[in-house]
C-alpha cells in the first residue's frame, strides 16, 4: 500500500488514516446502494457510489468519515453519493462523535443526475452546518488528484477546518470550466503552473482559507487531523466577524491583483517565483508571517 | 452506452473463508471487484457488468485462468468494468483473493 | 587523351551563385552580413528556391524550423512550386499546407508524427506523393547520395553577423543537413532565436551557412521524452522487473538504448530501487544512446549511468545536463551537444541492446506503429531495433546472444545484437498488440508502397516481453517453436488464445518462455512504491532542483 495521499483511493486512505481495523462502514459495496440515475442512463455504477462512509477512531477518538473517490465519475456527487454524506453528519448530530472528517475529491455535482446532484450538495453544507452547531467539529482532507470544486468547494469552507497538500487545489470553477467560459487567454488550463499556484494548496493556504498545509502522505495528514480535531471548533460570534473582515481585508488589499505571484508579493515574499519549489516545512515556516491570517489589517 | 453483463460459474473449487473484500476503483481502464462468501457447494460464481461490450470470450477465458490459479469456492464474485485489459482484471481478481482471505500484501 | 575544352563541370556552383546573386539584389540595403530580416524571408525564399528544388526544411524530433515552414508556405506557387522536400520529421500542419497549394509535390521522410493522420488522407487523395519512408541514418546517408539538398532551412539558438551558428542543446539533425548541402552547391539558411556578437560556441561554422533570419518567436522544441511518472501502472512496473531481471541481468547488458515510453521510463525508475537491490549496480546500464529522459534523473544520481550520448535534448534538462559533464556530451561552454546522425550510429554499432515498444507485433516477430489511418514513419527505432551485421568488437551480453542463436543456427562464432520488444498484450481500449496480419500490409496496398511499412523485423527481434512473460527467440529451434513463444507471452489476445498448450509448456520448460514466478518475481511486489520517482516533483527534488520541467508537466 501506497504511503502518497494522493495516490491512494478513498478506501486506501481511510485505512492509512484511522487507527487500524477500527474502521465500521454504513452502506458498503455489498449493499449494493447505487445510483438509479446511472441504471437509467445504462452506465457502469459503483457498488458504493463513489463515496465510502462510516465511523472509526483516529488516535483513540471515536470519529465519523466520507471518503469520495475521485477514480469514479471524478468523484461527482449524485443523489446517493450526497445522500450519504448526509446521513452520516446527520448521525453525528444525533451520536455526538469526536470529529468528523470529510476526504474530499470531487469536481462537485454529478452532471448526469443533474437536480437531484444540485439539491445532493446544498443538503450536504447544511449538514455540514448542523453537526457544527451541534458541537461535533467537521475536518476537511484535500489532497486528492481532482481536486475539490464545485458546490464542494463551498461545503469544504462549510467546515471547521481544512487542511491540504501542496497538491491538492479547492475551488469553484475548475480550470477547463473557466477556460470554456472565459478563454485561453484568461485562463490557460494547460498551464499546470497557472492551475497551481491559482487554486493549489500553498495558495490556498497563504489566503487562510486552509487551516494546515501537510506534505502528500498519509502520516502528515493524519497527524494534522489528529491536531485539528483537538484545536475544537471556534464558532463564536467574534470568530465569525474575524472571518468576515478577512474577506474584507483580502478584497481591499489584492483586488487588484492579475495573478496569485501579485499577491504573494503583496504578502511580502520577495522571491514568489521561489514558492513553487519549497518543500512543505521550508513553506510553512516562511509562511508564518507572510500569510493573509498574520498580515491582516484592520479596517 | 449500454452496458454487458456476463455471468460464469466454475464447479468443484476448495471452500475459502473470509471476509467480503472490495479492490479497485470502477475508473476508465479499471475496475472494481466484489467478493463475497456464499454457500454454492465449491461453486465460485462471477457477475461481470462491463461497459466495453463484445469481449466475451476474452473474460470467459480469464476466469477460467482466475479459477484456475486459486480453485476458489464458495465465493461469489462481482465485478464492475470501464474497460479494464485482461492483465488488468487478472491482477484484480488476485488482489481481490488475497484480501478476501485476509492477506493482502 | 583529348578533354572536350567547352566541358562545363561547375553547373551546379553557377545556379547557386545565379540565386545568391538574386538574393543579394531582392534584399538590397536591408542585408547586413548574413543576416535577413524576418519581413523579407518570403522574398528571400523566392529568389533561392527554384521549382522542383530538393529543399531540406530541418523538422526534427523535437526542435522545428517553424518560422522558415511557415515563410515557405508564403511564397508564391507560379515562382516556387513542384519541391522536393526532405524532412526528418512531419511535425507541424506548414509541412503538408506546402502540397496542397502546389508548392511541393514529393516527400521524402522519416517520421510523421502528429501529422500520420491527415498525410494519410492526403495521400489517398492523391495531393502528396511519398518518395520513401526511411528511418533517420538511411535519410542522413540519402543526403550524401542521391538526395542532396538544394537548400537546407534549419533552426538554430543564435548566430552572429557572420552566420556562425549555435545550436545549443538541441544540435539534432543540424550538422548532417548542412554538411550534405553547403558541401555540395546548396544554399543554408538558419532562423535562429536569437542574434549576438559572439556565438557561446560553434556548433556550425558560418562559412557553410549563407543567410540568417531572426525569428520573431523561438522555435518551436517539443518535450517528446518526458514521461510523468505519475502515469505508470503496476503492470508496467512488472515488466520492468521482469526486464531487468530476466534480461538486463541475464546478459549483463552495460550498453543500451531505450524507447520512449512508459515501459521502459519503469525500467529506468526502477534501477536505482529494484535493480540496486539485485546488486545490479555497476553491472548494468553503464553507457547510454538515449535522450536526456527526465526519468534517468534517479539513476544517474544513485551512480548508475557512466555516460549518455544523446540524440537532442529535453527541455528542461539544460541546467540539469550542463551540472553533469561527467555523464552527459557537453561543451566548452557548458552546455550539452547532441547530433542524431552519430547518437543513430552510436545506437546501432556499440550497445548490445534496444528495447522498446511497438503497436503491433505479428507471429514471425515483425512490428509496425502503422495503422491503416496514419502514416507514422520509423524515426530512430528501426536503427537501434537491429542486430548490426557490421559489428566486429564483443561484448559479454553479445556473445552470450550469439552462443544462444548458434544452438539451432550453427555457424562461424559471432555475437548477436539483444532487441527486444516489450508491449503490454492489450492497449488502451483493448487493442491487441498482438495481430495474425499487420495493418502496415493494408496501408502499403492503400498508399502504393513497395514493401509493408515494418518497424522492427521479426528476424532481428530477439526477446518480446509482455505482461505474461519473456520468449526468447534466440533459443526457438524453427519457425513453428518461434510462432509458439510469441503466442505464448501474447496473453488473452486472439493469438494468445491460439496458442498449442503443450508446446508452449514445453517451451516453458526449456526457458525458452520465463513467466514472472520462473524468475523468482512475486507479482504482488509490483507496485507503484518501487519507483524511484512517482511523480515529476520527486524528479525534480532528485535533481536537487536542476531539473526545470515543462509548466505542463507540473501539479504544484
Amino acid at each position: 500500500m501506497t504511503s502518497s495521499y494522493y495516490e491512494s483511493t478513498a478506501r486506501a486512505r481511510i485505512a492509512g488514516l484511522l487507527d487500524a481495523n477500527s474502521f465500521h462502514e454504513w452502506l458498503p459495496a455489498a449493499e449494493r446502494v447505487t445510483s438509479p440515475h446511472l441504471a437509467t442512463l445504462e452506465q457502469p455504477a459503483a457498488f458504493d457510489d463513489g463515496v465510502v462512509v462510516g465511523k472509526g477512531s483516529i488516535a483513540g477518538k471515536k470519529i465519523f468519515i466520507a471518503a469520495q473517490e475521485g477514480g469514479f465519475m471524478g468523484g461527482a456527487v449524485g443523489e446517493v453519493h450526497g445522500a450519504k454524506i448526509v446521513g452520516m453528519l446527520e448521525r453525528a448530530v444525533r451520536d455526538q462523535p469526536a470529529a468528523v472528517l470529510l476526504l474530499l475529491e470531487t469536481g462537485g455535482v454529478r452532471l448526469q443526475e443533474a437536480n437531484a446532484g444540485l439539491i445532493a450538495v446544498s443538503e450536504v453544507m447544511r449538514a455540514i452546518l448542523s453537526a457544527r452547531a451541534a458541537g461535533v467539529p467537521v475536518i476537511v482532507a484535500i489532497g486528492g488528484q481532482y481536486g475539490c470544486f464545485g458546490g464542494m468547494g463551498i461545503a469544504a469552507r462549510c467546515a471547521t477546518a481544512i487542511i491540504i497538500s501542496e497538491e491538492g487545489r479547492l475551488g469553484l470553477s475548475g480550470p477547463e470550466v473557466i477556460e470554456t467560459a472565459r478563454g485561453v487567454e484568461e485562463y490557460d488550463s494547460r498551464d499546470r503552473a497557472l492551475v497551481w499556484r491559482t487554486v493549489g494548496g500553498k495558495h490556498r493556504y497563504l489566503l487562510g482559507e486552509c487551516d494546515t498545509i501537510v506534505p502528500d502522505s498519509m502520516e502528515a495528514f493524519r497527524n494534522a487531523i489528529i491536531a485539528s480535531i483537538e484545536n475544537g471548533d471556534d464558532w463564536s460570534l467574534q470568530a465569525l466577524e474575524r472571518e468576515q473582515q478577512l474577506l474584507g481585508d483580502r478584497l481591499q488589499r489584492f483586488g487588484d491583483c492579475r495573478d496569485s505571484r501579485d499577491i504573494w508579493r503583496k504578502l511580502g515574499w520577495p522571491d514568489p517565483d521561489a514558492i513553487a519549489m519549497m518543500d512543505n516545512d521550508e513553506f510553512v515556516a516562511a509562511a508564518q508571517k507572510r500569510c493573509a491570517k498574520q498580515t491582516i489589517k484592520a479596517p | 452506452m449500454a452496458m454487458e453483463n456476463l455471468k460464469y460459474r466454475f464447479d468443484g473449487g476448495k471452500p475459502i473463508s473470509g471476509e467480503t473484500a472490495i479492490v479497485g476503483v470502477l475508473g476508465s481502464g479499471n475496475l472494481e471487484v466484489l467478493v463475497e462468501p456464499a454457500r454454492l457447494d465449491g461453486a465460485c460464481e462471477i457477475e461481470v457488468s462491463t461497459a466495453a461490450r463484445g469481449f466475451g470470450t476474452i473474460w470467459q477465458a480469464v476466469m477460467k485462468d482466475f479459477f484456475a490459479r486459486h480453485h476458489a469456492g464458495d465465493i461469489r464474485i462481482s465485478v464492475n468494468d470501464a474497460g479494464a485489459t485482461p492483465a488488468i482484471v487478472s491482477l484484480r481478481l488476485d488482489q481481490a483473493i488475497e484480501t478476501f482471505k485476509g492477506n493482502h500484501k | 587523351m583529348i578533354y572536350p575544352a567547352e566541358k562545363i563541370w561547375d553547373h551546379d556552383r553557377q545556379r547557386r551563385n545565379r540565386k545568391l546573386e538574386r538574393a543579394a539584389s531582392a534584399m538590397g540595403g536591408t542585408l547586413r552580413d548574413k543576416v535577413v530580416s524576418s519581413e523579407m524571408a518570403v522574398q528571400l525564399l523566392e529568389s533561392v528556391i527554384e521549382p522542383g528544388d530538393r529543399v531540406c526544411l530541418e523538422g526534427n524530433n523535437q526542435k522545428q524550423a517553424d518560422f522558415l515552414a511557415q515563410a515557405l508556405t508564403r511564397v508564391d506557387p507560379a515562382k516556387v512550386n513542384k519541391l522536393h522536400m526532405l524532412q526528418s520529421v512531419l511535425a507541424l500542419p506548414e509541412h503538408l499546407d506546402l502540397y496542397e497549394s502546389g508548392i511541393a509535390e514529393q516527400v521524402d521522410f522519416s517520421f510523421s508524427g502528429p501529422q500520420g493522420g491527415r498525410l494519410a488522407r492526403m495521400v489517398g487523395k492523391g495531393q502528396i506523393r511519398i518518395g520513401a519512408i526511411h528511418t533517420y541514418l538511411e535519410l542522413f546517408s540519402r543526403y550524401f547520395i542521391d538526395l542532396t539538398p538544394h537548400v537546407a532551412l534549419v533552426a538554430a539558438q543564435s548566430a552572429d553577423a557572420q552566420g556562425n551558428l549555435y545550436t545549443g542543446p538541441n544540435t539534432e539533425d543540424t550538422p548532417a543537413i548542412i554538411e550534405a548541402t553547403a558541401f555540395k552547391n546548396g544554399i543554408v539558411i538558419a532562423q535562429v532565436n536569437e542574434m549576438v556578437d559572439k556565438v557561446p560556441r560553434v556548433d556550425i561554422p558560418g562559412d557553410w551557412v549563407n543567410f540568417v533570419i531572426p525569428s520573431p518567436r523561438p522555435h518551436y522544441i517539443e518535450p517528446l521524452f518526458t514521461r510523468d511518472p505519475a502515469q505508470i501502472s503496476e503492470i508496467q512496473v512488472l515488466m520492468a522487473m521482469m526486464a531487468i531481471k530476466g534480461i538486463y541481468a541475464g546478459y549483463g547488458v552495460q550498453r543500451l538504448n531505450h524507447g520512449i515510453g512508459f515501459d521502459t521510463a519503469a525500467i529506468e525508475l526502477l534501477l536505482p530501487t529494484y535493480a540496486e537491490s539485485l546488486g545490479l549496480k555497476g553491472k548494468i546500464c553503464s553507457h547510454w544512446a538515449l535522450n536526456p529522459h527526465p526519468a534517468m534523473i534517479p539513476a544517474i544520481e544513485a551512480g548508475f549511468v557512466k555516460s549518455i550520448h544523446s540524440f537532442g535534448s529535453e527541455l528542461g534538462m539544460e541546467n540539469y545536463i550542463a551540472a553533469r559533464p561527467d555523464v552527459f556530451f557537453t561543451g566548452p561552454d557548458g552546455t550539452m551537444r547532441s547530433n542524431r546522425a552519430f547518437s543513430q550510429a552510436a545506437g546501432h554499432y556499440a550497445c548490445d541492446m534496444f528495447i522498446g515498444s511497438t503497436l503491433q507485433i505479428d507471429m514471425e516477430g515483425n512490428s509496425s506503429t502503422a495503422t491503416l489511418d496514419r502514416i507514422s514513419g520509423f524515426g530512430g527505432a528501426s536503427n537501434m531495433g537491429a542486430d548490426a551485421a557490421g559489428r566486429r568488437h564483443a561484448s559479454p551480453g553479445w556473445l552470450k546472444a550469439g552462443e544462444q542463436r548458434r544452438i539451432h543456427n550453427p555457424g562461424i562464432p559471432r555475437g548477436r545484437k539483444l532487441v527486444v520488444q516489450m508491449v503490454e498484450t492489450f492497449r488502451e481500449h483493448m487493442h491487441p498488440a498482438f495481430v495474425p496480419r499487420l495493418d502496415a500490409w493494408k496501408l502499403a496496398e492503400f498508399a502504393n508502397m513497395p514493401i509493408p511499412p515494418v518497424m522492427i523485423y521479426g528476424d532481428d527481434v530477439t526477446h518480446i516481453l509482455t505482461e505474461e512473460g519473456i520468449a526468447n527467440l534466440l533459443l526457438c529451434a524453427n519457425a513453428e517453436e518461434r510462432e509458439q513463444a510469441i503466442r505464448g507471452v501474447a496473453g488473452y489476445t486472439e493469438m494468445g488464445l491460439g496458442r498449442d498448450l503443450r508446446m508452449v509448456e514445453n517451451l516453458r520448460d526449456r526457458g525458452v518462455i520465463q513467466r514472472a514466478e520462473d524468475l523468482g518475481i512475486d507479482k504482488r511486489d509490483a507496485t507503484r512504491d518501487l519507483l524511484a520517482a512517482r511523480s515529476v516533483k520527486d524528479l525534480v527534488r532528485a535533481s536537487g532542483g536542476l531539473y526545470q520541467p515543462p509548466v505542463r508537466f507540473r501539479n504544484w
